[in-house]
């Protein structure tokens, strides 16, 4: 029987394990030429580790096809649009990696003295004005390794601030439309969290949340522009309101890229926020990690800051330690650099000027798509529609096609799917973030292809819902893996004793 | 899916059916429809206690998580162990095999603002 009838790109390949021939080396080693000892004598039986079981034992040509083989499979933003709303999956320059792997940055040693780590430190003084001039805050922490750990840095700030004041308060209110990480920080800080729904332009309901807003609550956590891609119109009002009572906002940047050089938050009354600088800022988002949720502060919650900050002594930086009201370090040494160096060369590159025109491009091209998809899925909310826009399944769900089968559809075009199912407050939600970086002919290409599934669902449904049709495995059964997953590959010799 | 008369239900699609001073609770046919495919459902331990409207467990979907609110105060008597093996038979058979818990009511159980089953699917729109 022929095994090979189709190029590597589209055969499906096994797990390495199943590529294994026991007893098989991809080296030789040379003869002993020294006395040869028994491990087990001279070290102890308990500390002799024995063979791992069922390691795969292939040659090194074969490891190598194996991982090429599976890094062809993946959907790159280097390969075309990558949709996926509120995870702002633009395109970073490559010069910014490019200055992230300078010798003296790249090989920097966190315990390297202080005058020997000047650049570095340079390095982080220049981002955190940068950030702070962004978000017209006044100060800046680089620490936090990501945005939910941003958010904890921050709430942490809020609680410090309302203990030292003499009352930490119970309460932090999380509108519905705020980013889902939200109300799990405010509890792992120690709040009861209020839900707050949205009215029906996708905006927080002051009615509502003036019923809500006590002396009992610490603070506000809000997500400006909101999860439906939708700017509060009443931002001044709503952080009027908490700071009336002593209660401190806190915004979630995750949707920065919307207003980076065109709105400063500080100057509709946030206190406290973060940024994501592997969205925003020049680090490619969603391969994992390593992150950045740098925190600006108001200067009343400055003195809470994480420790050690920088410090200028005469004509070098030092770290000052002596920061008696501190929350303390929130992560080893001082953030993630790399991340930090690629922000600071991406905000330097493009200058005021550079920045405002990406946050107009984002805005401009997710008004396109909505325009050009208007016509052919249902708009969430009727309000302008700012860095994302948001549908609802409505439409096509009368065929029984859903959100989830026309991101499937999707993928059969050529596209990485746009965010499905969230927001929640969206019922059958489609997300679309293009970001600034794609050109007209790109976002022509991916508004036909969502134009022609709306097509298809009305002329055959079952093609929609059979999607996708290109790849090497079509539909998983998602169900299944959610309720019986298996978790590690087992032997099949091992599976079979553990069924007996 | 029939919505039975002597159930009582809430407006995030829970229902309740007193009888004496036992409640029980579980979701909608609704709300399993709008979940999809239930894959995993988080209970409480019997003995603890709920206020009216306060989140006793949540239902994980492959689409969602969604907490779920009780009805009803009172003390966990008895929670449904078929859901732990079997979160399936939620999408099954909501208002009857597919139960969550029992409750205990202080005294009959406050049911105001609950709707009844015709207020109920007209308030889902069916």
């Amino acid at each position: 029987m022929i095994k090979k009838v189709s190029p590597h790109i589209v055969q499906n390949e096994p797990l390495i394990f199943e590529r294994s021939s026991p007893g098989k080396r991809g080296y030789q080693l040379p003869e002993l030429d020294v006395p040869n000892v028994d491990a087990e004598a001279a070290l102890g039986r308990q500390n002799v580790r024995g063979e791992i079981e069922d390691f795969p034992e292939i040659s090194e040509v074969e490891a190598i096809r194996h991982f090429t083989r599976l890094s062809t499979w993946n959907y790159a933003i280097d390969l075309g649009l990558y949709p996926l709303g509120s995870c702002t999956m633009k395109y970073n320059p490559r010069v910014n990696e490019l200055v992230a792997r300078i010798d003296g940055l790249a090989w920097a040693h966190p315990y390297q003295p202080e005058h020997l780590s000047q650049g570095c430190m340079e390095v982080i003084a220049a981002l955190e004005n940068a950030l702070a001039v962004i978000t017209g805050m006044d100060a800046v922490t680089l620490q936090p390794a990501a945005g939910a750990h941003g958010e904890f840095t921050g709430l942490l700030m809020i609680r410090a601030l309302q203990e030292h004041r003499g009352n930490p308060r119970k309460k932090i209110l999380v509108p519905d439309s705020a980013h889902g990480t939200n109300p799990a920080t405010a509890s792992m800080v120690g709040y009861a969290v209020e839900n707050i729904e949205s009215n029906d332009r996708g905006m927080v309901d002051m009615d509502r949340l003036s019923r809500h807003v006590t002396e009992d609550v610490a603070g506000l956590m809000i997500t400006n522009p909101n999860t439906v891609g939708v700017f509060e119109q009443d931002i001044k009002r709503i952080t009027g309101l908490l700071h009336e009572k002593g209660a401190l906002v806190y915004m979630d940047g995750a949707n920065m890229n919307a207003l980076v050089g065109v709105a400063r938050p500080s100057d509709f009354g946030i206190d406290v926020m973060h940024l994501n600088l592997h969205k925003t800022f020049s680090t490619p988002h969603g391969g994992g990690g390593p992150g950045s949720g740098a925190v600006a502060v108001r200067d009343i919650l400055k003195p809470f800051l994480p420790g050690p900050r920088l410090k200028r002594e005469s004509d070098r930086w030092t770290w000052d330690y002596d920061l008696p009201q501190s929350i303390g370090r929130v992560r080893s040494f001082y953030g993630n650099f790399g991340v930090l160096v690629r922000a600071l060369a991406y905000i330097m590159a493009h200058g005021g000027d550079g920045l405002r025109r990406a946050t107009l491009d984002a805005l401009l091209n997710a008004n396109y798509i909505r325009k050009k998809l208007e016509a052919h899925y249902e708009i969430a909310y009727q309000s302008p529609t700012m860095h994302e826009c948001v549908f609802s399944d409505d439409r096509q769900a009368r065929k029984g096609v859903r959100t989830g089968d026309i991101a499937k559809r999707l993928i059969d075009y050529g596209f990485h799917p746009y965010t499905v199912s969230f927001p929640l407050i969206v019922r059958g939600a489609l997300m679309i973030e293009p970001t600034e970086t794609e050109s007209k002919r790109e976002l022509d290409l991916f508004a036909d292809a969502m134009i022609s599934i709306a097509q298809e669902v009305e002329d055959n449904p079952e093609l929609v819902l059979q999607a996708p049709h290109s790849t090497r495995t079509s539909r998983v059964d998602e169900v299944t893996a959610a309720r019986k997953p298996i978790l590690r590959w087992k032997s099949s010799v091992r599976s079979a004793q553990a069924a007996d | 899916m029939t919505y039975p008369e002597n159930y009582k239900y809430t407006k995030e699609h829970e229902w309740v059916l007193v009888e004496g001073n036992t409640g029980t609770v579980g979701i909608t046919d609704h709300a399993q429809q709008e979940l999809g495919d239930i894959v995993y459902v988080d209970l409480p331990k019997v003995g603890a206690t709920f206020d009216k409207g306060k989140s006793f467990g949540s239902v994980e979907s492959v689409k969602a998580v969604s907490d779920i609110y009780s009805p009803v105060a009172g003390e966990v008597v008895a929670i449904n162990d078929l859901l732990t093996q079997h979160p399936e038979k939620l999408n099954e058979d909501p208002h009857g095999a597919a139960w969550l818990i029992k409750l205990k009511l202080p005294s009959g159980g406050d049911l105001t603002e609950l709707l009844s089953a015709e207020d109920y699917q007209k308030y889902i729109g069916e």
